[in-house]
């Protein structure tokens, strides 16, 4: 399969994004990223702890941008403001860089996305040159408005953050996708291999995890499988789903030829 | 002396300390870090000649693991 995932201008193989945080330690980190095959990675601005170690490894010695497309978030910012100027410092740290996570969330129990502010920040941000991949909800009238100020792709939860209940209403995931003509990537709630593939099964051009393999037993077994299910579900997906036949049983082998009962 | 807030917490300095002498102070010289002074961007190209003010709010980042 040679078609690619194209966001904002540029090419990618893989349809996996991945998350690089609750992770045991920078070496796990890498190992994971290394087998989900991934290439662009979220990561996070956080403040430097003024008196620690300012000579401990830092993530981006691990993971450097000349190897990886790295998507800084705003996560944990509730607040417009606080998303655009994260983003702002996310650029500077990162010498110009522009694509981005937005997530602007609503209350620190559901983690659900506050499209109200979110909306508002990604104006601002796209004003000032940024690329946009924004976190939202399912909704899509939400998704649509998006698109139309100029979100460079579409990412919705499946579930909540970090819950890992799966796929939750693959219906409006569908009609979001018949709305938006920008990448569609599902992102938060894949637990397993299987979410994954259902995710890319209904047409999602990708996922974006981070606690479905940080949080498995076996983060690196985990993060390989998250790779072929995100291909295998592609691949389902443009192979193009048999119709789904309720009460009606088609047998696989001819039914001609058959040999003779014995029993008369 | 002038008082700075360095994410968040009080730190008394020189006067007419630049940036990028408490950015060195600090330990983060040459380190990849990003400065926010009162809600405005610093550019890494500003840090020797910006002199800090009394009552300046500083917000030092780096990149972190996360989803």
């Amino acid at each position: 399969m040679n078609e690619k995932l194209v966001i904002a201008g540029k090419d990618y193989s893989s349809r996996l994004l991945v998350g690089t945080g609750k992770y045991k330690d920078f070496t796990e980190t890498r190992a994971a990223v290394e087998a989900s095959g991934a290439e662009i990675i979220t990561i996070a601005i956080r403040r430097t702890n003024i008196g620690q170690n300012p000579n401990e490894p830092s993530l981006l010695e691990v993971l450097p941008p000349s190897e990886y497309t790295l998507l800084p978030n705003t996560a944990g910012c509730y607040t417009a403001e606080d998303a655009v100027r994260t983003l702002r410092l996310a650029r500077e740290l990162l010498d110009g860089h522009t694509l981005v996570k937005l997530e602007v969330l609503g209350d620190p129990q559901s983690l659900y996305p506050n499209v109200v502010e979110t909306l508002a920040a990604a104006k601002t941000l796209i004003a000032e040159g940024f690329q946009v991949m924004v976190y939202t909800s399912d909704d899509p009238i939400i998704a649509k408005q998006l698109e139309d100020i100029g979100c460079v792709a579409v990412m919705p939860l499946a579930s909540l953050i970090g819950s890992g209940m799966g796929i939750l209403n693959p219906w409006n995931l569908q009609l979001l996708m018949e709305r938006v003509q920008v990448p569609v990537i599902v992102d938060a709630g894949v637990g397993t291999a299987s979410d994954a593939a259902i995710a890319m099964e209904l047409g999602c051009d990708g996922v974006l995890m981070n606690t479905a393999i940080a949080a498995a037993q076996q983060p690196v077994l985990m993060a390989g499988a998250m790779k072929k299910a995100v291909e295998a579900g592609r691949e389902a997906f443009l192979a193009g789903r048999m119709p789904k036949k309720l009460y009606s049983a088609s047998p696989s082998s001819p039914t001609a030829g058959i040999i003779a009962s014995t029993r008369s | 002396m002038i008082t700075v807030s360095v994410n968040g917490a009080l730190r008394q300095l020189p006067v007419r300390t630049s940036v990028a002498a408490l950015v060195e102070e600090l330990g983060f010289a040459g380190k990849r870090i990003a400065l926010e002074r009162n809600g405005e961007i610093v550019p890494r190209s500003m840090f020797d000649t910006l002199l800090l003010s009394d009552g300046d709010k500083l917000e030092l980042v780096v990149a972190v693991g996360g989803g």
